[in-house]
């Protein structure tokens, strides 16, 4: 019983407590580098797209959002010919981001995308794509992958041994 | 049956398995990479490790010594442990070893998300690299349109060249190098000469093999819409799971059916569905009105087609006629038989190939002899081939005849040795090169000719005279046993001992050699046999997917139906999926469409493809192929099997049947169709066991085409319109279209892919099985129609033909036929038509040089009162003195009625 | 008993102030709970946002206004009509000055507890014709709930009639003009009638009809648009009602020195208002067995003890 004349007194108090909202627009809340707002592609640090077109993010997308499909230039790099976030439905939830193998996707501290059209929510690959490696500066996937693409031949990814010979016959 | 002793239980096994096998039938998660299921255990990769225990003592004080599951027997009352710390420990080890080399490229290798390698990663809970050392790498190999090979992947397992030149018989491929250096592939860059390459896709299990075609246009399995297809590019009606995405179809995989396709399919079935995005296709209505074509709506369409079917009822009788397809299904033909009514319905069939037909149809309507599944085949122990050329007509049961000739080997030289049949090495070592008995009556060099015991190459009819030299030979009570055929005395003798020593014989013929005496002389062996108390099975080979299916159905020859235009009786035609160009000789297709443009006549055509027949007609409408569309297939062995669509219906496109009756004021559905047929033609009822009616419903639920990871639902058509309208409804399916749907075990006619917990690769067909190798659970997918009738009498099996003789300056010219590009639809495809062979025709080098003429000449090609073609020269030894052969679907000829006698001649130089 | 001498005026300035102040009530409660709730409530829409009421009721009056088809459709329709006009009704007796009254009975008090008791059939029906699980288990827990509260508001109020010696609302309020404001001699009356009444207008934190995180919106899941509003309205109309009942019967009504008449029952009202806005932002809601537990074996022994000993008092001082 007391305790919620308690309860009711403390709460009466809180009037004049010092107020949390953030007047948005007029102020604007700070958002970490890693908070979950739209999304973006980003290359890597030689400028390529970062994208393999793995269809992972696609799969783990709990909202089934994102489609895209592959293809590959002519030296064999694949690359996404086209990739649509449909952001009406985004529910920006990151787990295209842990899904990314090549850290292509990443969730930017961008929240302002209203549009009066939902049609306008739609997002092609040249809405996505962005010129910069976002997050996670330094990496590159096809400096690790086994496969070969223009100007990085066999054996020529890190940690790989020059291909093999074979018309030798030594072990 | 063994009982056998795992982690403490019992379980009842099949007999004549491994321990591998039999874990794997009791849904075990074992894993695995060299033992296949067609092609047993090798032992190689070390990775199914169990711990066998001596004795019960031995389990309970946890002893035990680790096997290799794939190689132990499972024997009555052997106790194993498949979850014992120490071979959990060493599975987990054999699969860091596998992983040192693996490259990082899971997320741009196209076997990703079906991946063998993957699952058993999982599977043994390996996750990190430790090796810190660099990976060894290797160039890859250009292997053809077909297949794309990146060997950095390679775990060693053995599997690919195991299949390719073991099971498949091929000689291009194999492994080079030792030690860390085993390399897998082709002497040098080239295209795989295989037929049946295309299944290291799935034989390997990891991205060393894929599939090139789905590379132009990549999508992960789970990202597919699958369905239970049937493959309509030859008539053994193969399973199959086409997957699309996006409105094309991306990829054909294997539908596991014990009976017929087993675990693989023939390259043209595999990637011939590039055809339906052919630059060929039909994609709208189009009408051709004083020579001016115009696209039609599909609304539009429909109205001009219901005014054509209007004046079939209207007219008086026979004013129209129905020409049918052996390429279109049951119900399309029958649509059209019902529309325009029996009498005036024709078979699309070339005169002379239909009259080969309708003989087929009528000796398996008697039940004379019994037709053998594919299955069948593959267990068959000594086979005579009259006139077939397998491996490119029947491709996919040449596999099975070379798996079959392993067979008696088995039995004679294994089974005294006591080897397991499973167990690969040992018994291919006892074997070394035997074989069955297989005899190879052609008229041109086959793939097969490798493990024939005796090939004999002559004319047609010359082939014919042999089989029946056989028959003779058989025949103990006829004095007269060979005199007619007396050159063929001593072979026949051989074939005949040979059958009649054989536990299961196999006769093969055909229609490819277009000789009817062929198949009266396989009946007359048949007969034979029968007589000497064996029980002979009779494969007739057939041209095209519902070949039989027309045949038995019913249908008058087509040159009376071209006769009823010219002679004025009818006016109008309705052509389904057929081009008459390829099924009457060209002047006389020519002069049939002439004659209904000059009674203004009306031609409604409708296809797939375009071709001269679509081009001349005044209605043309796009029919749906075989992965747009449902429908029934009737396969050469008998077997009636339902396909249904894989992709979601739109406006622009239908099945022809479903055209036709849409045209009649009808609602289409299957089902319907399907029961009217099995009314009408009686013997056809079991055909509506094909598959469950579009009604059933497991748990409430249809069964889900898509993949429970099917990704992207809400943004494929965010571009087109944002909000997402209502899924389509496959009113003749119990399928749906989504991912919504009945997530166990459905009936194998509606499994659209294999899929179970744990398994994403190929291999996830093995739970679906009853047991490992055996029909799937529920039993296999169609019916079998047309079943041996016990007492039967054999039919009149005719004279034999007089012996072949060359002619001077001039030759018989017959089909020569290819895998890729003999069939019209595959043809098409980009791959496919990239390998299919250009126009030539083919001498006996004697004969050439006689004639004065050069490999490679320009030469003109006359079949007699036909038109002729000018065509580069071939010399082909194998070729009997006396006969041309052109190759087969090549359109030009296709209609001329071959076997023909006729010219071939240098080409004048130009006055 | 007393007498408005303008009773026309009387009767169209109590429904003009109820209304308006229903509809103001919706601002100053989400002011409020923003100011006990260290944030500012609606703030953006005219003058401290005063003007979100005008945007709020624009966006109500133009909603789809949504019958379900399995629902029963006439009575859905009546339902949110009969909370308004029993609540409506209860403003008759409300005696706001000695010269502002609808119509001061002589059974004023009997005739409140009488609206009040047949607002519960507009939530009953309501929950019942919306032909759904929640809001029938909403409409129920309403039924159930009304009608426990009901008698003992009834007995709580018993003392003050017993003080007074009559039901005249007036009456009363004239007493404690006489003698003290009842809520020192009838102290446990009132903490009693403050619960009930909250109870009554199903309020927090006895909204279990509606008890969102259990029943979705409870008896009114189905409404939409203005019929949803006249629920709304409703239950703060009763609002307003409920503390008029407390400021006349236990605050002394319009009694007070210095201000007008008029200016002291305003403030009286909103305060016990802004006490429960209070209540709401501070009390967790019991489980609906707590709460018919305590109705019927805390509260209503209490009130039958309350009543006993006053009217024992009552004979003794006499």
């Amino acid at each position: 019983m007391f305790s919620i004349l308690r309860t009711i007194w403390d709460v009466f108090l809180h009037a004049f407590a010092k107020r949390v909202t953030i007047q948005y627009p007029e102020q604007k809340a700070y958002l970490a580098a890693r908070y979950r707002g739209r999304i973006i592609l980003s290359r890597d640090p030689d400028g390529g797209e970062r994208c393999v077109a793995c269809y992972l993010c696609a799969a783990a997308c709990p909202v089934d959002c994102i489609a895209l499909q592959a293809t590959e230039d002519p030296n064999g790099r694949r690359y996404p010919e086209w990739f649509r976030i449909n952001f009406s439905r985004c529910i920006f939830c990151g787990l295209c981001e842990d899904a990314c193998p090549t850290y292509a996707i990443q969730l930017t501290p961008d929240t302002e995308m209203s549009e009066y059209r939902r049609q306008d929510m739609v997002y092609e690959k040249e809405n996505l794509l962005i010129d910069g490696v976002g997050k996670y500066p330094g990496y590159n996937f096809w400096r690790v992958a086994g496969v070969n693409i223009g100007g990085k031949d066999k054996g020529e990814s890190e940690r790989e041994a020059p291909p093999v010979d074979l018309h030798s016959l030594l072990p | 049956m063994p009982k056998i002793h795992i982690d403490g239980r019992s379980y009842d096994v099949a007999p004549g398995q491994n321990l591998l096998e039999a874990c794997l039938g009791l849904g075990f998660h074992l894993p695995f990479f060299c033992w296949h299921p067609a092609m047993g255990s090798v032992g190689a990769c070390r990775q199914c490790a169990i711990k066998h225990f001596k004795d019960e003592a031995d389990a309970k004080a946890n002893g035990g010594r680790l096997v290799m599951s794939c190689m132990t027997a499972a024997e009555e009352g052997i106790r194993i442990s498949v979850d014992d710390p120490q071979v959990v420990a060493f599975r987990a080890s054999i699969i860091e070893g596998m992983m040192l080399h693996h490259p990082h490229d899971c997320p741009v290798c196209d076997e990703g998300g079906h991946c063998h390698l993957q699952d058993m990663t999982v599977m043994t809970g390996h996750n990190y690299r430790r090796y810190r050392f660099s990976k060894r790498t290797f160039r890859n190999q250009y292997l053809g349109p077909l297949i794309n090979h990146e060997m950095n992947r390679c775990i060693q397992c053995y599997r690919c060249v195991r299949y390719y030149r073991e099971y498949a018989g091929g000689a291009d491929f194999n492994a080079f190098g030792i030690s860390d250096h085993v390399f897998f592939g082709r002497e040098r860059d080239g295209v795989l000469e295989n037929e049946f390459a295309g299944n290291l896709v799935e034989v390997c299990p990891t991205g060393v093999f894929t599939d090139a075609t789905l590379k132009q246009h990549y999508t992960r399995k789970w990202d597919l819409r699958w369905t239970p297809s049937v493959c309509p590019h030859c008539a053994l009606g193969c399973n199959t799971s086409p997957g699309e995405r996006y409105g094309t179809v991306r990829a054909v995989f294997n539908r596991y059916n014990s009976a017929v396709n087993g675990y693989f399919l023939c390259d043209r079935g595999r990637f011939g569905y590039e055809y339906l995005s052919s630059p060929e296709r039909v994609t709208l209505a189009r009408q051709r009105r004083d020579g001016v074509r115009a696209d039609l709506t599909p609304e539009a369409a429909l109205a001009q087609l219901t005014q054509a079917a209007a004046g079939v009822a209207a007219d008086p009788p026979g004013r129209w006629i129905g020409i049918g397809s052996p390429r279109a299904s049951m119900e399309s033909n029958f649509a059209l038989r019902q529309l325009v009514g029996a009498e005036r319905f024709f078979a699309g069939v070339e005169a002379h190939e239909w009259e080969l037909d309708t003989r087929i149809a009528a000796i398996l309507r008697q039940g004379a002899v019994h037709s053998p599944s594919l299955g069948e085949v593959e267990r068959c122990d000594a086979a005579l081939v009259l006139g077939e050329d397998l491996t490119q007509t029947a491709a996919r049961m040449a596999l099975s005849l070379r798996q079959a000739m392993r067979q008696q080997p088995l039995r004679e030289i294994c089974d005294p040795l006591k080897i397991p049949h499973w167990l690969d090495h040992a018994a291919r070592e006892a074997i070394q090169g035997e074989h069955g008995p297989l005899f190879l009556a052609t008229t041109a060099a086959t793939k097969l000719d490798d493990i024939a015991t005796h090939t004999w190459r002559a004319a047609p009819d010359d082939v014919a005279r042999l089989g029946y030299a056989v028959a003779a030979a058989l025949n103990l009570d006829q004095d007269t046993a060979g005199t007619v055929t007396a050159e063929w005395r001593a072979a026949a003798a051989e074939v005949a001992d040979a059958l009649l020593a054989a536990e299961r014989p196999l006769i093969v013929t055909g229609v490819s050699s277009g000789n009817r005496g062929q198949i009266e002389a396989a009946l007359a062996i048949a007969a034979a046999l029968a007589v000497r108390g064996k029980h002979p099975a009779v494969s007739f080979v057939l041209p095209e997917c519902n070949t039989l299916g027309l045949a038995l159905l019913g249908a008058r020859p087509l040159p009376e139906g071209m006769d009823m235009v010219r002679f004025g009786l009818a006016h109008g035609a309705i052509v389904v999926e057929n081009d008459l160009f390829r099924r009457a000789p060209a002047e006389e297709a020519k002069a049939f469409l002439a004659q209904l443009d000059q009674h203004g006549g009306h031609l409604v055509v409708l296809d797939q493809i375009r071709h001269a027949t679509a081009d001349a007609a005044e209605l043309l409408l796009p029919a749906a192929g075989v992965t747009e569309g449902s429908g029934t297939l009737i396969s050469s062995e008998g077997r009636a099997q339902r396909f249904f669509t894989v992709a979601a219906p739109t406006p622009n496109r239908a099945e022809s049947w479903s055209w036709l009756e849409a045209a009649q004021g009808h609602t289409p559905a299957l089902d319907d169709m399907v029961a009217q047929l099995c009314a009408l033609v009686p013997e056809l009822e079991p055909l509506r066991q094909a598959a469950p009616p579009a009604t059933l419903r497991l748990a409430g639920q249809k069964v889900a085409r898509e993949t429970h990871r099917f990704s992207g639902r809400t943004s494929i058509d965010a571009a087109i319109e944002v909000s997402e309208p209502k899924p389509p409804v496959d009113p003749d399916a119990p399928l749906s279209f989504t991912m919504e749907g009945y997530a166990a075990q459905p009936p194998a006619a509606l499994i659209p892919y294999f899929w179970s917990p744990g398994w994403n690769s190929p291999q996830a067909q093995l739970p679906y099985q009853q047991r490992i190798n055996a029909p799937l659970r529920g039993g296999d997918a169609g019916v079998r129609l047309l079943e041996q009738v016990a007492g039967s009498q054999f039919p009149c099996a005719g004279e034999p033909p007089p012996r072949f003789e060359p002619k001077a300056g001039r030759w018989l010219i017959i089909r020569l036929y290819h895998l890729f590009g003999s069939e019209v639809l595959s043809g098409l495809g980009r791959a496919v038509g990239s390998l299919a062979p250009d126009a030539y025709v083919a001498l006996n080098p004697a004969d050439a040089e006689r004639a004065g003429l050069k490999e490679g000449d320009a030469v003109r090609v006359e079949p007699d009162g036909r038109r002729g073609y000018q065509v580069p020269l071939r010399l082909l030894p194998e070729l009997p003195v006396g006969v041309a052969g052109v190759p087969a679907g090549f359109a030009a000829l296709d209609g001329a009625g071959l076997p023909h006698w006729g010219t071939v001649t240098a080409e004048a130089p130009h006055a | 008993m007393l007498e408005s001498p303008y009773p026309l005026w009387s009767l169209l300035g109590i429904l003009f102030f109820a209304l308006n102040i229903a509809a103001g009530l919706i601002w100053l409660e989400r002011r409020l709970l923003g100011l006990w709730q260290d944030r500012y409530g609606p703030n953006r829409v005219g003058p401290f946002g005063l003007l979100q009421v005008v945007a709020d009721m624009v966006k109500i009056f133009t909603k789809e206004d949504w019958i379900p088809p399995f629902a029963d459709k006439w009575v859905f329709i009546g339902a949110p009509a009969i909370v308004v006009a029993t609540v409506l009704m209860g403003f008759v007796v409300v005696p706001v000055t000695s010269g502002i009254v609808i119509a001061d009975l002589n059974i004023g008090l009997l005739f409140f507890l009488a609206m009040s008791s047949l607002g519960v059939y507009s939530v009953v029906l309501g929950g019942w014709a919306s032909n759904n699980k929640y809001a029938l288990l909403g409409g129920m827990r309403a039924a159930a709930q009304m009608l426990s509260y009901e008698v003992f508001m009834g007995l709580a109020v018993m003392g003050t009639v017993l003080m007074a010696g009559t039901f005249s609302l007036g009456g009363i309020v004239q007493a404690q003009a006489r003698t003290i404001w009842y809520v020192i001699p009838q102290f446990l009356g009132f903490v009693l009638f403050v619960i009930a009444g909250i109870a009554e207008t199903r309020r927090l934190p006895f909204d279990l009809p509606e008890a969102e995180s259990e029943l979705v919106a409870g008896f009114h899941s189905e409404y939409s648009g203005m019929k949803f509003g006249m629920f709304f309205v409703g239950e703060y109309i009763g609002l307003v009602l409920i503390s008029s009942m407390i400021t006349v019967l236990f605050l002394g009504g319009w009694l007070g020195p210095w201000l007008p008449a008029l200016v002291w029952f305003l403030i009286k009202v909103f305060g016990c208002i802004a006490f429960f806005i209070l209540l709401r932002a501070s009390l967790p809601r019991p489980r609906f067995d707590q709460l018919m537990t305590w109705g019927w074996k805390i509260m209503l022994p209490l009130a039958l003890a309350n009543l006993l000993v006053t009217g024992a008092i009552v004979v003794a001082v006499r």
